[in-house]
């Protein structure tokens, strides 16, 4: 196919599937052994699937009302890339779960026909936000917390998961730098982008501490060697965000191990009215006019 | 069916383009892992160079699409997730063809120490030098381009703007 002829180029297919959009991609694991490893709980390695791929498709939607809000076009277009990468990696990862379940069920039933109890993400991830600094503030404490536990799954005895979570640090050490330095240039910008970007750190705090909080399923995987437990990305984490917070000039702020979001869990499947809208938004289309194609 | 106008299934995938840098083949890219023949069937392995690619599904339809026209009836794209992709699997002669395409080719990718990823802050990276008039160092306007393989810069010298392959 020449590269002259771009015209040709487009055209130049004996099926059309590029042509149709609807919830049928081709299984972005096509060919990659699906075995569980011996010794590891399917209905665990499900579990977890589930909840790392829950985090990225929850925050790529989030990122994705973003665009055409943000304020310059350069951002729009890098939100728009990290919610891509994100959601490439929740569509991994949804196979993964969906593998590993063994049930007959895809990436498209878990996306788009569970319901928000089923949900397994960290509350997060849903979060709507108030600003373009709180945006910035949640994106760079949820991308510093992925980039610490998928680099502790390079390891992991899961060869699936391995490779995906190595993919993904590689994305996230983007992502991050890119949070950061907006933290950095909001906080140490002018009063008024000082005053909001503190703000907007006070306001997320609060919600780290559910990050860390020990919960069977990782920890009963990492005794396997599967997973790393909750808390163990949380010293790499907090280093980070100091570094930032020192850089932006902005103060610690003053609370809280924050364990107690709203009284509840997202790992358990307890969230709030955010995810409702999030999934009346995202799973619309797909549960109107099943298996459509547009 | 094999006849005198079968192209080698090896040959045939490695001239398949890229949908978003068309200039460059799969092979140029580095993302076609291995091609292989065994009775009659081909099995073309492939990598995403981002986990949310797009193109794998365009990609994957062009390989299959290349494949029959070449003469090979059963065709099948696996994926192949490890290793991760990385721009140092970008051939010289891809290099070549990004900047005369007018793209400035990535630097080696990052070496990875042991410990936690650094955080830089936009501390100096590599200087990219400018692929039309060669200015040693350039300036970054966005770290995010029009594809996650790509960010937007521009020369100083002939204040021309351009896109670099970053490195990962
Ligand atoms: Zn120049």
């Amino acid at each position: 196919m020449s590269f002259d002829d771009a015209y040709a180029a487009l055209t130049d297919h004996q099926d059309d599937t590029r042509w149709a959009y609807g919830t049928g991609f081709s299984d972005p694991l096509a060919g990659v052994p699906t075995d569980v490893p011996g010794g590891v709980d399917a209905a665990d390695l499900t579990a977890y699937c589930l909840m790392l791929g829950d985090d990225a498709l929850i925050m790529s939607h989030r990122l994705q009302q973003w665009v055409t809000r943000a304020p310059e076009l350069e951002d729009e277009m890098a939100l728009a890339n990290i919610a891509l990468d994100l959601l490439g990696q929740a569509r991994l990862l949804l196979t993964r779960a969906a593998q590993a379940e063994g049930a007959g069920r895809d990436e498209d039933d878990l996306a788009f026909r569970r319901d928000a109890a089923d949900f397994r993400h960290v509350r997060l991830a849903e979060r709507a936000d108030a600003d373009f600094a709180h945006l910035v503030a949640r994106l760079l404490v949820f991308v510093t917390w992925r980039l610490a536990v998928l680099d502790g799954l390079r390891g992991s005895r899961d060869p699936v998961l391995a490779a995906i979570a190595a993919k993904g640090v590689k994305e996230l050490t983007y992502h991050r730098e890119y949070a950061a330095q907006w933290v950095v240039r909001l906080g140490d910008g002018t009063a008024e982008s000082h005053r909001r970007m503190r703000a907007a750190m006070h306001a997320v705090w609060p919600a780290i501490g559910e990050l860390f909080r020990p919960h069977p399923v990782p920890d009963r995987l990492a005794e396997a060697g599967v997973a790393v437990p909750a808390a163990a990305a949380r010293a790499e984490v907090d280093a980070v965000l100091s570094q930032v917070l020192a850089a932006a000039g902005l103060p610690p702020p003053t609370a809280t191990d924050g364990g107690a979001t709203d009284g509840g869990a997202g790992r358990d499947g307890a969230h709030t009215a955010a995810l409702d809208e999030i999934l009346a938004e995202m799973q619309g289309v797909a549960r109107a006019t099943p298996g459509g194609l547009w | 069916m094999t006849g005198p106008e079968v192209v080698p299934a090896a040959v045939a995938a490695a001239a398949v383009t890229d949908p978003e840098l068309p200039m460059l083949t799969l092979a140029d890219l580095g993302i076609l892992r291995g091609v292989e023949e065994s009775a009659g069937a081909v099995t073309v392995r492939i990598t995403p160079t981002y986990s949310g690619c797009p193109a794998m599904e365009a990609i994957r339809a062009d390989l299959i699409g290349a494949l029959r026209r070449a003469g090979h009836r059963r065709v099948e794209v696996r994926t192949v997730l490890d290793p991760p992709w990385s721009t140092d699997w970008i051939t010289p002669q891809g290099r070549r063809k990004l900047a005369a395409a007018g793209i400035a080719p990535p630097g080696p990718a990052p070496r990875r120490s042991p410990g936690p990823v650094p955080l830089t802050l936009g501390a100096r990276p590599a200087p990219v030098p400018c692929p039309r008039c060669g200015q040693p160092d350039t300036e970054r306007l966005a770290a995010f381009g029009a594809t996650a393989c790509r960010e937007l810069r521009r020369c100083p010298g002939c204040r021309e703007p351009f896109e670099h392959v970053k490195e990962i």
